[in-house]
């Protein structure tokens, strides 16, 4: 992308602590997620979600260094012990600052907080980043502005733990649209989307023994509609299509972006 | 009532009887499960029942299966109508007795010719495409042996039991023509017609003697069939209503927390904490090494499975050659049941035979290969839920037996210890928000 997001002015991020110290409480809390907070690439997606946040003057949180890993990667590992601490922890913190409604720029995060967290006593109510940006355009807080991306082809890639684990389909969708970008969809798409390969902790571990990875048949499926952008709502997603890009060499071409970096870029924040 | 009516009657009992005897075999095997509630939301479970067994909602996404296997769904419940007459007739030795609803009986039979040729033209099409197409997922290795010996059984049974209802009205119309006592005017028949021209040269004693033979062939294919149901992927037709209608009604991307796993972390974390009493009879066990410590609706879902393969022509892990499929996990854990069932015929209680369903037939690579994207679980069109396995597999190899793939070993260290899978500091967790 030729455009540059704007990052000379700092980024307003305050902590749960810090607005409790102040007698202050925040609309929301925004759960960052472990890759967004140290992954190099992740966390240019963290930035643009605060960057949309502090646009529209949203009073929002973070836990800082409060916030640990849900717990997600070892549940779907099978190690339910590991989960559960992680969890019981979690909501011991997040119920002690009277947390009641949740981002995450995570699907697995989102996925785990919203589902698996109630029954542990963490009731709280949780949305995607995605369907944030869509409530906010939706409320018109938000408007997309500049046609950095007007005409240009986005294909989306679904997260599972976003699409089929959580039924949200069309927010990522409408946002693109929003964008007057042209949405082309991947023959798998939607609830027949195929997976980045990085779920169910397969992103800690050695693939098992086959004759592709399931990230460069994805990719590949991608890149056959010639994209200018593979977009998506998930930085484990990100990582994997990010790799499948490079292996066809394709990335002066196609870009992968997270939904919160083009509404960041749209809009020039 | 004839000897030929007795005869009747002790093989439609003795087939019953033979089918509860397995049915309820089929029931404890079930029963082996854990306990689940799944007698809530009796509203949503009703509609989806309808929806996706019933209405095959599901399987709509593949039109073209989807209409064959419609004409078959459909033929297979309407014919029943017609088989009632059939075992009426079979009993007290009427013929036709449903004939004195006239036109309407008319319009019925040739219904059901309609509805037998739709079966017929489905069945033989399925075929083609099992042994000549051979798509890809009918060849798998998945289906070698008993499976694919399975499909063609069911196949040209239903093909045979169709011929016979053809060659058995056009006997019966020819001997209608005819004008033979016992076999009154009724019923039109648009397809099996164009066969009565080959039976002109027969004498009435062979056409009665055809008819006759037919008529059995039929039902006693019919009573055989139910009973092969039992031992077969074909199953499907009776358990995808209780199987659909006991559906996880929860989003797909959310696991069960373990119960077992909440008291001991609730005693970790809080020394006041007083855990419920447990069952002694029942062993404690995190995860699944057998069939016994997976929950009903599980085992159910093993029996429902028909072996379609949509579950693993969509499963990402499947799709790019490892040795994960969906079908396998579903086939393995009811070949165990049915193996862990006959162990208890045999020896009044389960007696250890020194297997279990993880290891001794789901190996622990297809295990890991699972990337839990859910796909499997979405394509089924009986609602069938392969990862659930998968996960409480996994829960085994892991919380029994420390044998976890090395990176995920140390992707729980890292979470330990630092509260992320990567060997971060937890103090770092906010160095982004000053980065530019």
């Amino acid at each position: 992308m030729n455009q540059q997001m704007n990052t000379s002015e700092p980024l307003n991020v305050r902590t749960m602590a810090d607005y409790q110290s102040k007698g202050e409480v925040p609309e929301i809390l925004f759960w960052v997620g472990c890759s967004g907070s140290f992954d190099d690439r992740s966390k240019k997606i963290t930035k643009a979600i605060v960057r949309i946040l502090n646009h529209v003057g949203m009073k929002f949180a973070v836990l800082g260094m409060e916030e640990t890993c849900t717990g997600d990667p070892a549940k779907r590992a099978g190690n339910e012990f590991l989960f559960q601490m992680q969890a019981m922890n979690a909501i011991t913190v997040m119920n002690a600052y009277s947390v009641k409604k949740i981002v995450t720029g995570c699907p697995h995060c989102f996925n785990t907080i919203k589902n698996e967290y109630p029954a542990l006593g963490g009731d709280y109510e949780v949305i995607h980043h995605t369907q944030l940006v869509q409530q906010l355009l939706d409320s018109g807080k938000l408007k997309v502005t500049g046609g950095a991306f007007k005409g240009k082809k986005i294909t989306f890639h679904d997260p599972c733990y976003l699409g089929r684990g959580n039924d949200v389909y069309e927010a990522p969708r409408e946002i693109i649209q929003k964008l007057d970008a042209e949405l082309a969809e991947m023959k798998r798409s939607r609830s027949k989307g195929f997976c980045c390969g990085a779920g169910g902790a397969q992103m800690f571990k050695d693939a098992e023994k086959g004759n592709k990875e399931v990230n460069i048949e994805r990719s590949e499926e991608a890149l056959a509609l010639n994209p200018e952008i593979i977009a998506t709502g998930c930085p484990f997603c990100m990582t994997m299509m990010t790799d499948g890009v490079k292996h066809f060499n394709k990335e002066q071409q196609t870009k992968v972006m997270d939904i919160a970096e083009l509404i960041a870029q749209a809009n020039e924040l | 009532m004839g000897i030929q009516n007795i005869l009747f009657i002790a093989v439609l009992l003795g087939a019953a009887g033979l089918f509860t005897v397995n049915i309820r075999k089929v029931r404890r095997n079930i029963l082996l499960g854990n306990d689940l509630n799944r007698n809530d939301k009796t509203g949503e479970r009703w509609r989806t029942m309808c929806m996706v067994a019933l209405g095959q909602s599901k399987m709509l996404t593949r039109p073209i299966p989807a209409i064959l296997h419609l004409f078959v769904y459909v033929g297979f419940v309407l014919i029943n109508i017609e088989v009632v007459e059939m075992l009426v007739d079979g009993s007290f030795g009427t013929h036709r007795f449903l004939s004195f609803l006239g036109p309407f009986y008319n319009f019925l039979i040739s219904f059901f010719e309609v509805l037998a040729f739709l079966v017929t033209i489905g069945c033989i099409i399925f075929l083609i495409r099992r042994n000549i197409i051979r798509l890809k997922r009918f060849i798998s290795k998945d289906l070698d042996g008993w499976p694919r010996t399975d499909a063609n059984i069911i196949l040209c049974t239903e093909i045979l039991l169709m011929t016979a209802l053809f060659l058995m009205n056009a006997a019966d119309q020819t001997l209608q023509a005819r004008g033979i006592s016992h076999y009154l005017k009724a019923g039109t028949f648009p397809i099996s017609s164009h066969l009565v021209p080959l039976l002109s040269g027969i004498s009435e004693a062979g056409l009665i003697g055809l008819e006759r033979t037919c008529w059995w062939f039929h039902m006693i294919g019919i009573l055989f069939f139910l009973n092969y149901l039992v031992v077969s992927k074909h199953f499907h037709i009776l358990l995808a209503f209780p199987n659909v209608f006991y559906s996880n009604l929860d989003p797909k991307g959310q696991f069960t927390n373990l119960a077992s796993v909440t008291t001991e972390v609730k005693a970790m974390l809080d020394p006041s904490f007083v855990p419920p009493p447990t069952d002694p009879a029942k062993p404690h066990r995190f995860g699944a090494k057998d069939v016994s410590d997976l929950n009903w609706k599980q085992l159910l879902d093993a029996y429902t499975c028909t072996e379609c393969g949509r579950c693993t022509s969509s499963c990402p892990a499947n799709q790019t050659g490892k040795l994960l499929s969906p079908r396998k996990i579903m086939m393995d854990t009811r070949d165990r049941l049915t193996e862990y069932g006959k162990n208890i015929d045999q020896n009044g209680t389960f007696k250890d035979d020194g297997k279990s369903l993880s290891g001794d037939y789901i190996s622990a690579e297809e295990l890991w290969a699972c990337t839990s994207c859910n796909a499997c679980v979405q394509e089924c069109p009986v609602n069938i839920d392969p990862l659930s396995i998968i996960i409480d597999l996994r829960r085994y190899l892991v919380m029994e037996q420390s044998a976890a793939p090395t990176g995920l070993n140390l992707m729980f260290t890292n979470i330990e210890n630092n509260g992320a899978p990567w060997q971060f500091s937890p103090a770092d967790r906010l160095n982004w928000a000053n980065e530019n």
